[in-house]
């Protein structure tokens, strides 16, 4: 089978008939309770999170949303968090490790707010503080990558034991326009920045960066339940797992390994 | 013997303030007020414009001997020169390019020193080389510098610079933040001490990991600091900025970061933090209750 480019994905996790979070929640779990509020400042609704059963086994559920509709759009700021979201979505994973549930992320953002109140309220902090966090949590999380994976916005909630992407499903380090601004001051090029960035799912799995790909099959249906399996068998997988030290150390390293460079003869290094 | 093998090191040598021949008449315009500077009196201004005030950005080496103690300063992980893993178009020109002009492989430069005696790591930023953004070598050599630091009980202190991640190495770069943000974890749940310095500019992915994780952030005076661009911002919410938004008094009075410390009381003030939480080889703290 022959992969769509970059390019062409980038129109189809737009389209608005595809599964949001909203619609994983209603199909695979069971018992969901919305639980709001970083505890600080606000419940930013770019963010989602909560509590529910996944095949009888309870777990803390956390992602991005987008909404559907226009006002559903602007309801959520278009699925782009500001520091208040990240926090939430913080404060609940601390609360799945004090209960000892497993952790569902979903991520589909065009990436974190970029707007006066986020950095007036440490956009950056609340992003590095997930990082910081998550990968040392003690209870295993699964990230799921289902449209958009923008950049820190979407690494907040990506620094897992296993992180999944839907087949379609995009990860950037900047927005194809974006790169395609600054590097040659002409947006117009996305399409080009979007090949150029390698950020499919494919590439992903190629490098290392990605546990697995979930084929999206006919229909939003087979979409779903497609997730729901790959979500039984990473936690079966997960559970096999000796203890938590080496769950925490597997995660460690994943992140660990990750980088391309060359060793050079440091006589060619000027130094100090 | 064992992992530390694997780091080498380099002994530098001189590390003082040498005038230089050429600097004596050399003039070098300051980009703030654009007054012509003498440039050994500039340096020895540690690079600040006398006339209006403006900071100018400094080699990593040169920060280094303003910071360390007299030829303290041993580079690690020197050797680490970047790849072009998605073959970005133009990528491998750029960076041959500026390690020529800079001459430094990439935009870190990582090792240990003394700072008022007492033995620290310390990774310095350069802005020169590709605005510092963040690929794969600044993230493997700062997470090295967190690993070696933890491995032998030091602090770490880090100057930052960046405009965020290293675009042309597309996911590689994002997952920089992870990877450093991760071994600063590791150091700090081993008890240890991270300081941040933030120099003008740190911004994007930088300023969304390791240098926001800090127990202590320190910043220079009128430094950008922030997570989103200024126009992304503007272009976002349609209005303009205020003048200080961004800037490190910005930063300060939001609550983000401890202290700005102007750069001539630099050194004395990372000296006092240190001596707060460590001693020199050697030397006990003397506790008279």
């Amino acid at each position: 089978m022959t992969e769509k480019p970059a390019s062409e994905k980038m129109h189809i996790i737009h389209d608005v008939k595809r599964p949001m979070l909203s619609d994983y929640i209603e199909e695979l779990f069971d018992d969901f309770i919305e639980l709001h509020g970083d505890r600080y400042f606000a419940d930013d609704h770019a963010i989602m999170a909560g509590v529910a059963t996944f095949c009888g086994m309870p777990v803390t559920v956390i992602g991005h949303r987008k909404g559907r509709t226009i006002e559903q759009n602007m309801d959520a700021n278009f699925g782009m968090a500001n520091p208040e979201g990240y926090r939430k979505a913080l404060r609940l994973a601390h609360q799945a490790e004090k209960f000892h549930r497993p952790v569902i992320n979903f991520v589909d953002t065009s990436g974190a707010y970029p707007g006066l109140g986020a950095e007036e309220r440490g956009q950056g902090e609340a992003i590095a503080r997930c990082l910081y966090e998550f990968i040392e949590l003690r209870t295993p999380v699964v990230s799921i990558i289902t449209g958009e994976g923008g950049s820190g916005g979407a690494l907040a909630l990506a620094v897992a034991d296993r992180v999944l992407m839907l087949e379609n499903a995009l990860y950037s380090v900047v927005s194809p326009r974006g790169c395609a601004s600054i590097l040659w001051k002409d947006p117009k090029r996305e399409g080009e920045a979007a090949d150029a960035l390698h950020i499919t799912a494919q590439d992903l799995y190629s490098f290392g960066m990605i546990e697995g790909i979930i084929q999206e099959g006919q229909s939003n249906a087979q979409l779903i339940r497609n997730v729901g399996r790959a979500l039984r068998d990473q936690f079966a997988e997960l559970a096999a797992v000796p203890d938590m030290e080496t769950l925490l150390q597997k995660r460690y390293e994943k992140f660990r390994k990750i980088g391309v460079f060359r060793q050079i003869n440091q006589q060619e290094n000027e130094g100090v | 013997m064992g992992l530390l093998d694997l780091f080498q090191k380099t002994r530098e040598t001189s590390m003082e303030m040498k005038p230089q021949e050429d600097e004596a008449v050399k003039v070098v315009k300051c980009k703030g007020c654009g007054a012509e500077l003498k440039a050994y009196a500039y340096g020895k201004n540690l690079y600040v414009c006398p006339h209006c005030g403006r900071y100018g950005r400094l080699l990593a080496r040169t920060r280094i001997r303003q910071i360390a103690d007299k030829d303290s300063f041993c580079e690690l992980f020197a050797g680490l020169a970047p790849a072009d893993p998605l073959h970005f178009p133009g990528y491998a020109e750029k960076a041959a390019e500026l390690a020529d002009k800079v001459g430094m492989p990439d935009a870190v430069k990582t090792g240990t020193c003394r700072i008022g005696g007492i033995e620290t790591a310390i990774g310095v930023m350069d802005s020169h080389f590709m605005m510092a953004s963040m690929g794969s070598v600044v993230g493997e050599k700062l997470t090295r510098l967190f690993e070696y630091a933890t491995e032998k009980s030091l602090p770490v202190v880090v100057f930052t610079c960046s405009g965020g991640a290293r675009m042309q190495e597309g996911m590689f770069s994002l997952l920089q933040m992870a990877k450093v943000s991760a071994a600063a974890r590791r150091h700090s749940d081993a008890g240890l001490l991270y300081i941040t310095v933030l120099t003008d500019p740190t911004t994007g992915g930088v300023t969304a990991s390791f240098a926001m994780l800090g127990d202590i952030i320190l910043a220079e005076p009128r430094t950008t600091i922030g997570f989103a661009g200024r126009r992304v911002i503007e272009g976002t919410i349609g209005q303009t900025l205020p003048d200080d938004f961004q800037s490190s008094e910005f930063l300060l009075s939001h609550g983000f970061c401890d202290k700005i410390v102007p750069r001539n009381q630099l050194r004395e003030t990372l000296e006092k933090l240190l001596r707060l939480h460590c001693m020199p080889k050697g030397k006990k703290r003397q506790v008279r209750l």
